[in-house]
């Protein structure tokens, strides 16, 4: 189908784009990547009667580095994050995060901040920003406010967002030394939805031990779900397979996925195990060729 | 607020300017407002790569984009593959002597997603052929004759 008719407006800088959400704060929907509102607008499940389209805003595709933390602007697309080479090297997690959502196409256009904006229930990156205690900058007319993931994500696609606000920048801190991360994900086909998705963050201690250990999963509810109690069954331990079974069956049975036409509840348990072990083990694994032991 | 725009857009490497419905998509308005109906236009909601073009060389759905975005970019489709005289440039001809189609309407996606890459990587393997053309569905084919036809296209290129 056609998107239904709309205004539009394409403003030149950020004071006029948040003028626009303020005045048209009831029916204005932001357009940054437009591989989540472009198909629900051709679906008619959007409606807005204004469209501000923000990818003529300038300055706002930086992928930066500040005192240590990733500042990812609005503009900042899935392809630019994925391939560039300081988050590969500091926040694998994101960089692999990146690269597996959608196509090549999709990955042009659509956006980090959108992606969050947007909160699908089985989107990679709001597990990415859950899993690395990530923030992102809300800015409207009348000020600025960040938010973090627990705070953020509300339900279903939706957010602490309000109508006024533009997500202007997402923030994730440095990672500590010996630390390894990686996001997998399980899709029927390649650039598939993913079913269910895991971030990991696991940090090693002197002693080899585990000191930090983030766990972030998608797709197993309306909102990104922080593993934290099988986060902390691991903590102070030496990493063994078995432990890190056992934390695995720990997560599913933490979480209470929904059954849906994609995968029965049962099965997103299964696979929230199963990639949970894998994705433990890999950061594990990584965090000890940085000096772990 | 305009519901229609005038926007000037570089499309496979002429000038070219329209008044558009600020709804319009960049696939229709390929298609309807400049007659370049090489771009096909499947699922209209970015799964089946049947719309992508090149916008400003990457692939991207030309469906998921609106006309209006386009202004001051360069767009490139099927139809500017060709040879400068209009005959199948060599990634068109590649597909033809491979047999990489059978109805046809999944193969000007093909064609700009495979240039894409092809821009990126110059000689790929099957397996980084068959990831990257995930994106784009073919319902005749069984994509082993696609396939080949990159593989061809990219050792042609020497």
């Amino acid at each position: 189908m056609k998107a239904p008719a709309f205004d539009y407006e394409a403003p030149a800088t950020l004071e006029e784009a948040l003028g626009l959400l303020q005045a048209r704060a009831d029916d204005a929907k932001v357009l940054a990547g437009g591989q989540s509102l472009m198909p629900m607008l051709n679906m008619r499940l959007a409606r807005p009667a204004l469209i501000v389209d923000i990818n003529r805003l300038p300055g706002l595709d930086y992928i930066r580095i500040a005192g240590g933390q990733l500042q990812v602007g609005a503009l900042a697309r899935h392809t630019a994050v994925a391939s560039h080479p300081e988050v590969k090297k500091g926040w694998p997690v994101l960089a692999e995060a990146a690269a597996q959502i959608g196509h090549d196409a999709i990955r042009n256009r659509g956006t980090l901040a959108g992606s969050l904006a947007h909160s699908d229930p089985t989107a990679e990156h709001p597990a990415v920003l859950a899993a690395l205690d990530g923030e992102v900058v809300v800015r409207s007319a009348k000020g600025e406010r960040t938010l973090k993931a627990d705070d953020f994500f509300l339900g279903y696609l939706t957010t602490a967002l309000q109508p006024d606000e533009l997500l202007t920048e997402v923030r994730f801190p440095a990672l500590a030394p010996r630390t390894g991360s990686t996001f997998v994900e399980f899709a029927p086909r390649v650039g598939d939805f993913a079913v269910v998705g895991v971030a990991a963050a696991v940090t090693l201690g002197g002693d080899g031990s585990w000191q930090d250990v983030r766990l972030a999963l998608t797709g197993v509810g309306g909102t990104p779900f922080r593993a934290r109690q099988a986060e902390s069954a691991l903590k102070g331990k030496k990493p063994t397979a078995a432990d890190i079974q056992a934390a695995a069956a720990q997560v599913a049975e933490a979480i209470e996925p929904d059954s849906d036409i994609k995968a029965s509840a049962r099965y997103r348990r299964h696979l929230a195990r199963t990639l949970s072990e894998r994705a433990l083990t890999t950061a594990a694994e990584r965090a000890a060729g940085q000096g772990g032991r | 607020m305009a519901k229609e725009k005038t926007i000037r857009v570089k499309v496979n490497g002429s000038e070219r300017r329209a008044t558009v419905e600020v709804r319009r998509n960049l696939a229709d308005f390929l298609r309807e407002d400049l007659e370049l109906t090489g771009t096909h236009l499947g699922c209209e909601h970015g799964v089946c790569g049947a719309c992508t073009v090149l916008v400003d060389g990457e692939a991207v759905r030309s469906c998921l984009m609106l006309a209006v975005q386009a202004e001051g970019h360069e767009v490139t489709t099927v139809e500017g593959l060709t040879t400068p005289d209009g005959e199948p440039g060599p990634l068109q001809q590649a597909f033809w002597d491979n047999h990489g189609m059978q109805c046809g309407f999944c193969t000007p996606g093909m064609i700009c997603a495979t240039a894409a890459l092809l821009r990126e990587n110059p000689h790929p393997t099957a397996e980084q052929i068959r990831e990257r053309l995930s994106g784009n569905l073919c319902r005749c084919t069984g994509y082993q004759d696609i396939i080949a036809s990159v593989l061809a296209a990219a050792a042609e290129d020497k």
